[in-house]
């Protein structure tokens, strides 16, 4: 009964979203309400129906109905309950339903926000509904996460392993919250386009859409590294894999356009440019999905292949060539009003920041589809791998970090000298002092040196700034506590985005740390034996196994003593599931400001006499997670309301 | 904006654009890795050179010294046999029969050097009941609870 239910809702779903898109258009062309209204009925039933689906989707998995193919695929009767709920996302079918549903969330928010405006708004509606109708129908013909599986079998063969982890609750969904919420942006651009109000209003009425979802999108790549780094077992969290890359892409063209925003609300100049963004950035996210879902790219990721592929190769296409098409068209209102004035101003620190992070997303891009480039010019199969990546983007993202302290603080239209002293002077100082210390403590990487010299100057850069605006107000008779509160809710959105720079720096801190410092050993030992790393001794103690619900798992037990403290015991395992065709990692780490220790059990004989262990010393790994709250913290001040504007 | 700026604009991003499109190229000639068969590596292999070779270990060809964390093994085609060399524990799924993926570089003392192991599997596997690995392992865990019963 379900899969019948499930696979209606999608095909009535689709037929709403494609007249509630056509209606909404006409509406807007011909300024009749009621079509307006319409669209929103038809909104409002699509986000019912898609909820619907989402709900029998869940229902199925939760009561095992093998009888749909989903489920038998991604449950088994061992499955406990909330890996059976996060399954509704755990694969291809089910993820697209998610997708989905989340745009038709945001679709029914922009219509409870916005409705009754006549201007921007009809158009971004119909846009939205449009995407949703795409979305729908890849879920009734490449895939139905309702198709049915005949015979019923009597168990299904159950999650991957490696996504049974908390991690994997939450990194899908923020990540399809962010890629989702550059939807909205995308659409209010698209109305700008159409009715040829290309000022400011589409910017100021998406501008807390896109920090929310440039914020989710963030969280989702940090979610994603930490499941890669704690569930892996290889000690790393990133891998400029494809289907980070994917994810990567579009962050960088989003942090760009969160910037470029700025000066185009500010200078009005700059109007082409970031409608150009978030078209790309609305591209990225489906060229993302196209990349890593139809197997043109061998990814680390084994996703599933097939007609998918051409769907949404086909959609990005009719996307962009609508979207540049309807800026073509648009093209003589878009020309700035405002001019840049000098070299030295916030305008150009704003330009060249955007001009590195376009490079970035150009040069992940490039090193991503190279195999397919080279084969196609050259007839070979040539990958470029991490080292690319790291040699191409290193200097930009430094670049990017000086930008990061110069851009907020230098003068608009043109920075005078006694400007440049008074704002950089003393931070200049901080980040050549830092440089300085940490040479003649020893650090002899001049990455690392370079980077946390820079790092520190920008830092030193956000703590002028607070420090001034505190003393301001000091004088005004506050207290300190009430000064700095008011500061930061008076001017959110500045302090905000500080708050946010903090926590990319926090994570610069750990990637250099991690990178630089980081040591690792393998060893075979047998019980007794000890092993020694960065101040570690590692003691093999024996091995057991354990059955569990889903798997067994062979334990090693290992003592671990570094200088003074009492020694600590740590268990890194081995997992066997019984469809899998090898056992999967399970490691132990213990995580610390300073270095965490982390343990992966290798090989090992059957009868328990040695083991091989690889253990890593990683370097400052945890202040990318810090970062990560850091982040969050300033996120969240940057989307409160302004006080000035309710 | 005036011609004089106009000029310095155009100029300063000339040599952005020169300066990413030198750290593209130095990028992709450095770390360029390049896919090949046993066969294509028999026929021209460059020593040095940054491959990614991939093939079916030779069954019976693996050996693993669990001590020095050697391991040697040879990768097929079913027309060339390249024998290879790595340092420390190979991979879950590596194994006799099984393909897998080495990146390395060809040694001019006639190996191939394997900085990375990557076994192969496909995503839809599905053990059948009574598979031998399976019972494998499952003999193993008994193995292992009679020690530590011990």
């Amino acid at each position: 009964m379900i899969p019948e239910l499930g696979y209606g809702a999608l095909v009535v779903g689709v037929v709403l979203a494609v007249y509630g898109a056509l209606a909404a258009a006409a509406g807007a062309h011909t300024g009749r309400p009621a079509l307006i209204e319409s669209a929103q009925h038809a909104a409002l039933a699509v986000f019912t129906l898609v909820t619907a689906c989402f709900l029998l989707l869940a229902g199925a998995l939760l009561t095992f109905d093998f009888s749909v193919r989903y489920v038998a695929q991604q449950t088994t009767l061992g499955t406990p309950f909330y890996y059976r709920v996060t399954a509704v996302w755990g694969a291809l079918e089910g993820s697209i339903l998610l997708w989905a549903w989340m745009l038709a969330l945001y679709t029914l928010i922009v219509v409870v926000r916005h409705r009754g405006e006549r201007d921007l708004y009809p158009w971004a509606l119909s846009v939205m509904l449009g995407i949703i109708a795409f979305f729908l129908l890849v879920m009734t013909i490449p895939a139905p996460p309702f198709q049915r599986l005949l015979p019923v079998p009597a168990d299904g063969r159950g999650l991957n392993p490696l996504l049974e982890d908390t991690g994997m609750i939450t990194h899908p969904v923020a990540l399809y919250l962010g890629f989702t919420g550059f939807t909205v942006p995308f659409a209010f651009a698209m109305a700008a386009l159409m009715t040829g109000r290309v000022g400011d209003a589409w910017i100021t009425t998406t501008r807390r859409w896109t920090i929310v979802a440039w914020y989710f999108l963030s969280l989702g790549l940090l979610i994603g590294g930490w499941w890669s780094y704690h569930v892996l077992g290889w000690g790393g969290y990133w891998a400029w894999d494809p289907v980070e890359n994917a994810a990567f892409m579009p962050w960088l063209t989003g942090t760009a356009f969160l910037h470029s925003v700025m000066i185009q609300e500010r200078r009005r100049m700059l109007k082409l440019w970031n409608i150009s963004l978030v078209i790309l950035t609305f591209g990225l996210t489906i060229f993302g999905t196209f990349l890593t879902r139809s197997g043109v790219i061998a990814s680390v990721h084994a996703f599933s292949q097939g007609s998918i592929g051409a769907f949404f190769l086909t959609f990005l296409g009719l996307v962009l060539l609508s979207a540049f098409g309807l800026l073509a068209w648009r093209w003589d209102l878009l020309r700035a009003q405002g001019e840049l004035d000098g070299i030295l101003s916030r305008e150009s620190a704003f330009l060249l920041n955007n001009v590195f992070l376009v490079a970035a997303a150009f040069t992940v891009f490039f090193g991503t589809v190279f195999p397919l480039l080279s084969e196609a010019v050259r007839g070979v199969k040539v990958s470029v791998g991490a080292p690319f990546f790291n040699q191409v983007n290193v200097p930009l993202f430094l670049s990017l970090i000086f930008l990061m302290g110069v851009g907020p603080l230098i003068a608009w239209r043109r920075a005078s000298i006694d400007n440049l002293k008074r704002n950089f002077l003393g931070p200049v100082a901080i980040g050549v002092a830092t440089a300085a210390v940490l040479h003649l403590v020893g650090v002899r990487s001049a990455l690392a040196v370079l980077t946390l010299a820079l790092a520190l100057f920008t830092t030193a850069t956000i703590a002028l700034d607070v420090l001034r605006g505190t003393r301001a107000r000091l004088r005004t008779g506050a207290g300190v506590v009430g000064a700095v509160t008011s500061l930061l809710l008076r001017h959110n959105r500045r302090y905000g985005g500080f708050g946010i720079h903090l926590g990319i720096l926090l994570v610069a801190l750990g990637v250099t740390g991690s990178q630089a410092w980081s040591v690792q050993t393998e060893a075979t030992l047998k019980p007794g034996q000890v092993v020694e790393l960065a101040g570690y001794r590692v003691r093999f103690d024996g091995l057991s196994a354990v059955q569990e619900s889903t798997h067994a798992r062979v334990v090693g037990t290992f003592t671990v003593s570094n200088g003074g403290g009492a020694p600590i015991v740590m268990h890194p395992s081995k997992k066997f599931y019984p469809h899998e065709q090898a056992p999967i990692a399970g490691v132990d780490y213990r995580m610390g400001f300073r270095e965490d220790l982390y343990l992966v059990l290798g090989d090992f004989a059957r009868d328990g006499s040695e083991a091989t262990v690889k253990a890593l010393v990683n370097r400052l790994v945890s202040w990318i997670w810090i970062g990560g709250l850091v982040l969050t913290l300033g996120a969240l001040l940057a989307i409160v309301p302004d006080d000035k504007r309710a | 904006m005036t011609a004089g700026r106009h000029a310095k604009f155009l100029v300063g991003g000339a040599v952005i654009l020169l300066a990413l499109g030198y750290l593209i190229y130095a990028g992709v000639t450095q770390s360029a890795v390049y896919f090949i068969t046993p066969s294509e590596l028999e026929r021209a292999a460059v020593a040095g050179r940054a491959y990614r070779l991939g093939g079916m270990v030779v069954p019976g060809s693996v050996h693993w010294n669990s001590a020095s964390l050697d391991l040697d093994f040879a990768l097929t085609d079913g027309k060339a046999r390249v024998p290879v060399r790595h340092q420390g524990t190979p991979p879950d799924l590596f194994g006799g029969g099984r393909g897998a993926v080495v990146e390395g570089t060809w040694t001019p003392d006639g190996y191939f050097k394997a900085t990375l192991i990557m076994a192969k599997h496909s995503e839809s596997y599905q053990a059948p009941h009574g598979d031998p690995s399976s019972a494998g392992y499952r003999e193993m865990i008994r193995a292992l609870q009679r020690t530590d019963a011990r």
